[in-house]
């Protein structure tokens, strides 16, 4: 028997098989439905709109994370979800230039994958729609035949952009601008106006469920966004005369599960504990309603997420768990 | 808690109730050995004898170099009462007395017996005094003559454990046969082949700690232990046997407590302090084969399993078998073993020499394939939290790691380093393979060293 060369590694010598990469990979993949939908809604322009995005944070990771962080998956789901909150009739290097900033600033600024603080795709539409107000929020009418691009998809960087695209609405923005209603199922299936990932719930939520069966987010956060939303605009219904539009629509309206599915469970920017992640979601829920009802702007869960990241810090240390036989929580 | 004098009440949880919470559900990969009955080894050619065999104060060396000795002489007595002696375990000739390779990795002193070929291994006649005739101290001092520790891994002196503080009352005796370690059937086998045996050992341990109850917790996937157990219960006594969630780390003291009577035992204090002892099974049929026949602990079972191994079983082996001989007596290595660990898996350690001795708290050598110990590459903590739904003592494993990567062991401490058990739970399901074990295990060390110092 020739000697072996043993390998000597510290307990335990079992694992889990998960693993970072095969979590975001399996992110991606559950994204590519919620893609397609996207496309199959928009037309071409919306896998231009989202390649552009995507493209812009790969290019960004490879040129300035470390070498073979790429692989892990990361830029790929923050270019991808970038993409997705973006209007499709959006000019390429506009959501290009959004994607650079979400990896660039969003997140290899702080150091790479697990150190920022704040989403990196929502701060990348932060970004996009402090710098190109108009652009971000023109939502271009359907054209007539499936593959018409909608908007100036192609337009020229710093050119202004044509003015001739028909513009429609969100049913936030008309009812919020107009008091005007939206039917369910139009919401729930998706055959409305919106960005690209605002379209349908069903397949956002069939896809999230999968997520949440394998581990990959903590259904806590989702379902604690749905709960708050739903009850807070109830309870709002009740006062008189307050035109509050109804739970249902508060919930399949905007870009409400996109974010509480995608976004609020990015594992990086919500909190460790679970008591903290019932805080957390209930948190982005009363501010979507807030804001949704009360400031300037149509749709509130990008500031309402972006908020709410900023304050993990202080969840995690105010719910962390009870250590066994302590009767107390570490301090 | 418990105040002076008073009784503790235990009462045992709702049948209904699943136990202690967090953990994992690691693959049992028990089926290499379940069904394997227990084999004697041929003895050996050599027996190497640590003097370190248990937690707490090495054994002082009594032999000397020349000396033949007989199968269960004590070669080293207890040094104090937190100190276990050591008995030859083969009939031979004490050859040197040396460093030898110990399975923690360090060199540890040793006793070396070069094994005489032609003994019939009987142990010299000596005279085994009825159990039933002695009063509590005197059994407790049979024990620790008899050199029994805790079988199941962590090798604490036994009879330590039968000597309640004054003022505390053991109300219930449990019996460990769990064995949450994947790939582990020692306990498992001793149950299921020798179950009159445990219950002769629980016995005893019940007339030596004055309880009236005891309670034998076995996980669910053991349905022949449970049935041995179960239909050889002695009449007299009330002991009952309870089927348990299959859950690691199930087999640690505190989380059975948990399981078996809903109560936890307080950070930093004992399972008396709750009113109940936990004793592994294999420990008790040791003791009631000490009041059988007189010899003290000089063999075990282990089991030799993993797919690096041509021939696993469970095994009788001589405490102090080298792992070469162990290995060699089951056919030696296949060519993809890659990596041996005494113990289970999740707690074991990866062993570097051939040459180190099976202890007395040698409860397994896995030998893992290269298929089992895949490289894998680290990323950086994504947050995720799975460590805090793992960890059975509810520590927040993720901030820990990172406290320790800064080597903030003072931060470390007061985030309860001290409750962390090694168990391995949170570096099994870490996705970014961070090993946070390792990283405890560094700072308890460092927090020792530093403390010892001052």
């Amino acid at each position: 028997m020739s000697r072996p060369a043993f390998l000597i590694t510290a307990s335990p010598h079992l694992s889990s098989g998960d693993s970072t990469p095969t979590i975001m990979w399996n992110v991606v993949g559950s994204l590519v439905p919620v893609t397609g939908t996207a496309i199959y809604f928009f037309g071409p322009s919306a896998f231009f709109v989202i390649a552009a995005a995507t493209l812009g944070a790969l290019l960004t990771e490879r040129a300035f994370g470390k070498p073979g962080t790429l692989r892990d998956g990361s830029a790929m789901i923050t270019g991808i979800l970038l993409g997705l909150t973006l209007p499709p009739g959006l000019p390429m290097w506009m959501a290009f230039v959004g994607g650079a900033f979400s990896i660039g600033f969003g997140k290899l600024i702080f150091g790479g994958l697990g150190q920022n603080i704040f989403n990196p795709a929502l701060l990348g539409r932060a970004f996009l729609q402090a710098a190109f107000p108009v652009s971000l929020t023109t939502w271009p009418v359907r054209g007539d035949s499936w593959w018409a691009l909608a908007g100036d998809t192609f337009a020229l960087p710093f050119r202004s952009p044509s003015v001739d695209a028909a513009t429609g609405a969100t049913p936030l923005g008309l009812m919020k601008f107009e008091q005007q209603g939206t039917p369910l199922a139009d919401l729930f299936l998706g055959t409305t106006g919106g960005s690209l990932g605002e379209t349908s719930s069903l397949v956002i939520l069939v896809c999230g469920a999968y997520l949440a069966a394998r581990n990959y987010l903590n259904w806590r956060i989702p379902i604690a966004i749905f709960v708050t939303v739903a009850a807070f605009a109830a309870a709002l219904q009740l006062v008189p005369n307050s035109r509050v539009p109804d739970p249902a629509f508060m919930l399949f309206s905007g870009g409400l599960m996109l974010g509480a599915v995608f976004m609020a469970t990015d594992m990086v920017t919500s909190p460790v504990t679970n008591l903290g992640c019932w805080v957390f979601g209930a948190g982005i829920g009363i501010l979507v309603v807030v804001i949704r009802l009360w400031g300037g702007l149509a749709e509130g869960v990008m500031y309402a997420i972006l908020i709410m990241n900023a304050l993990v810090p202080f969840i995690n240390r105010a719910t962390q768990p009870r250590v066994f036989g302590t009767g107390k929580a570490v301090p | 808690m418990v105040e002076a004098g008073r009784a503790v009440q235990v009462s045992l949880v709702a049948p209904w109730s699943s136990g202690f919470r967090h953990g994992v559900h690691p693959p049992d990969l028990k089926d290499l050995t379940a069904r394997v009955p227990i084999r004697r080894l041929p003895y050996p050619d050599e027996i190497v004898l640590p003097l370190k065999q248990h937690t707490g104060a090495p054994a002082r060396l009594i032999a000397r170099i020349g000396d033949h000795v007989e199968r269960g002489d004590k070669l080293a007595e207890a040094d104090g009462f937190v100190s276990s002696p050591v008995h030859a375990s083969a009939a031979g000739t004490v050859t040197d007395v040396d460093l030898w390779p110990h399975p923690d990795g360090t060199w540890q002193p040793a006793i070396r017996i070069a094994v005489d070929r032609y003994s019939p291994q009987a142990q010299r006649p000596r005279l085994v005094p009825e159990w039933q005739g002695l009063t509590p101290a005197e059994i407790v001092k049979a024990v620790q003559d008899a050199g029994v520790v805790g079988l199941g891994g962590a090798a604490f002196p036994t009879h330590v454990k039968l000597v309640p503080p004054k003022d505390t009352k053991i109300e219930l005796l449990i019996v460990n046969g769990c064995e949450c370690e994947p790939y582990l059937t020692t306990d498992h086998r001793t149950m299921a082949e020798y179950p009159e045996r445990v219950h002769l050992g629980i016995r005893i341990m019940m007339h030596t700690l004055g309880v009236r109850r005891a309670v034998i917790g076995v996980e669910k996937n053991k349905p022949d232990a449970i049935r041995a157990l179960r239909s050889t219960l002695p009449g007299d006594l009330d002991i009952s046997v309870l089927p348990l969630r299959v859950r690691y780390p199930q087999g640690a003291e505190k989380m059975l407590i948990k399981a078996v009577t809903g109560r936890e035992v307080p950070s930093g204090k004992l399972p008396l302090h709750v009113g109940v002892v936990v004793q592994n099974v294999a420990s008790l049929a040791t003791i009631a084969e000490v009041f059988e026949t007189g010899l003290p602990l000089v063999e075990r079972i282990v089991t030799v399993t993993g797919h690096g191994v041509r021939r696993p079983g469970n095994f009788i082996v001589p405490v102090g078998t080298k792992l070469r001989d162990v290995l060699e007596a089951c056919g030696g290595l296949t060519p993809q073993a890659r990596e041996i660990v005494f113990g289970g898996p999740m707690m074991g350690a990866a062993q570097s020499s051939l040459d180190v001795p099976l202890t007395k708290g040698t409860t397994g050598v896995v030998v893992l394939t290269d298929a089992d110990v895949k490289p894998q590459s680290a990323y950086p903590c994504i947050r995720c939290g799975h460590c805090l739904d793992a960890c059975p003592v509810f520590l927040n494993p993720q901030l820990l790691g990172s406290l320790a990567l800064m080597g903030r062991y003072d931060d470390m401490e007061a985030a309860h380093l001290a409750d962390c058990m090694l168990c391995g739970c949170c570096g099994y399901v870490c996705p970014s393979h961070i090993p946070l074990p390792q990283l405890f295990q560094a700072a308890k060390v460092a927090v020792r060293s530093k403390k010892s110092a001052a």
